[in-house]
């Protein structure tokens, strides 16, 4: 508890001085996240549902087009089923956005932001290092996940003994593959993989590079080998969003998951026009599990949800 | 026997993974930030006591296994089949040798024994962690050696050989541990 109320101070202190100004987003809202793998726990309020955030994302997206500047959310996020010893249903997240940066200047704040938790709190020095998602695999895999074709990747599965997984969509074949294969041997310290393949965009930029491949401008940072934080160089075409979100929905239908209201006023918002921006979310519980070197959440809530 | 989803699976529950009984000895939840959660599991088949490690998509779910873990009283053997009774009902059953196992050597008429049921049949097989067993077979005792440590293969009535001090004789009864086979002491009459 102690160490959690010092890392919060930290987190204020590194923002106020990087003059990122603090907001508070609603927990609750009459809409939620389409994204097919993230369930939200509902709340009943009289005869209309409500929704617990699972992010501060798209309301901070509204502040941002409406000409916040630079911002950060430091508070609760919620995720229905989501329970172990690195998840706990209720959590702590920290998310920024940096007006005009791209994702590399957001990661090395980062990077700057980790290293200095490490060294105020822990009086010790965290290594540092970059990777690409395809790097990664190339390595562990010999493939390149970006155009590897999908009979290859569920051929792979199968030879690792993963015989349920032959339907899977392309990426969950690569999500598998990248938490058996891939996390567990990631190098020590703090880890940041950057350009996922187009089918895990979510809310991040597309482009395509150098080797003609269709790569999407998100990144994810691992600490120790566990997964931290997740960003993006912010996608800020509503239409394209708006695609995004609908196949979001049409995948949510097919697998027979709740139905999701889109958020009507993110997409006016980013119709008028979302600023050129950075954005990443990291999960603070799990970054004070790493500075007390402990190995389940539960050791650093104070009333894990078993207990409340 | 219901299904079990992934998120009812904790250690100690059976369920049934290709064709096999299994007990669930850890549940893992997995989730990467963006994608599919899945659980790794790992488990015991009950039938060859193989541990095995499964990934399954969270949600996804698979039928229990109609396992009862029973404490029953062994009753004799007639060279085909073991025979325990349940001490409640006086039911018996009938275990083959692949059930009995290894617990063949530590079963002594009249102990009480955990015996693991699957679909009503004995399917595995516990001997006392701690039994009392006599020495059928063993090199004369050295009567004063008592102090010098030192040791010599006992065969006990039951067929097990263990590992005994120099001053014990035929007909001396012991206490072995059967989780390792280990020599603990001379049985107190």
């Amino acid at each position: 508890m102690k160490a959690r109320a010092k890392l919060f101070a930290l987190l204020r202190a590194f923002f106020v001085e990087g003059s990122v100004l603090e907001v508070d987003t609603p927990s609750l809202a009459t809409t939620s996240v389409t994204d097919i793998n993230i369930e939200s726990i509902n709340a009943q309020m009289g005869n209309s549902l409500g929704y617990l955030q699972t992010s501060p994302e798209f309301f901070m997206k509204r502040m941002l087009a409406a000409g916040s500047g630079d911002i950060y959310y430091l508070g609760k996020a919620f995720r229905d089923s989501e329970q172990g010893s690195r998840h706990n249903p209720e959590f702590t997240l920290l998310e920024w956005y940096r007006v005009g940066w791209d994702e590399y200047q957001l990661i090395a704040e980062v990077e700057a932001l980790i290293s200095e938790a490490y060294k105020t709190l822990n009086n010790s020095k965290i290594t540092i290092e970059r990777t690409s998602y395809s790097d990664c695999f190339e390595r562990a895999l010999n493939f390149d996940p970006h155009t590897v074709p999908i009979e290859l990747l569920r051929s792979t599965l199968l030879d690792q003994g993963y015989k349920d997984w032959a339907n899977e969509t392309r990426a969950n074949c690569l999500d598998l593959l990248f938490s058996e294969m891939i996390e567990p041997n990631l190098p020590s310290g703090l880890v940041t993989v950057v350009d996922y393949p187009a089918c895990q965009a979510a809310l991040a930029q597309t482009y395509v590079d150098e080797k003609n491949r269709l790569v999407s401008r998100r990144f994810e940072v691992f600490l120790e080998g566990m997964e931290l934080a997740n960003g993006y160089f912010e996608l800020r075409d509503a239409e394209q969003q708006k695609q995004r979100f609908d196949e979001d929905l049409r995948l949510r239908k097919q697998a027979n998951k709740s139905k999701i209201t889109l958020d009507e006023n993110l997409h006016q918002a980013m119709r008028a026009g979302l600023p050129v921006c950075s954005g990443v979310a990291l999960g603070v519980d799990r970054l004070l599990m790493q500075l007390c070197n402990v190995s389940s959440i539960d050791e650093v809530l104070a009333f894990p949800w078993k207990q409340c | 026997m219901g299904n079990y989803s992934t998120n009812e699976f904790r250690s100690g529950l059976k369920v049934m993974l290709d064709g096999d009984p299994c007990s669930i000895l850890d549940n893992e939840f997995v989730k990467p930030g963006k994608g599919q959660a899945f659980n790794r599991v790992k488990l015991r088949n009950l039938k060859t006591g193989r541990v095995l490690e499964k990934t399954f998509k969270s949600g996804e779910s698979i039928e229990g296994a109609d396992v009862l873990d029973m404490d029953m009283q062994y009753l004799y053997e007639d060279g085909d089949f073991w025979y325990f009774m349940e001490p409640d009902t006086f039911e018996q059953h009938q275990a083959t040798e692949t059930a009995v196992g290894d617990a063949q050597l530590w079963l002594k008429e009249q102990d009480t024994c955990m015996v693991t049921l699957y679909n009503g049949s004995p399917l595995s097989v516990t001997p006392p962690i701690h039994v009392e067993l006599e020495i059928a077979e063993t090199d004369p005792g050295l009567r004063g050696d008592t102090a010098q440590g030192g040791s010599k293969p006992a065969k006990l009535i039951t067929g097990a050989t263990v590992k005994v001090p120099l001053f014990l004789d035929q007909g001396d009864v012991i206490k072995v541990d059967t989780r390792t086979g280990e020599y603990q002491g001379r049985a107190k009459d």
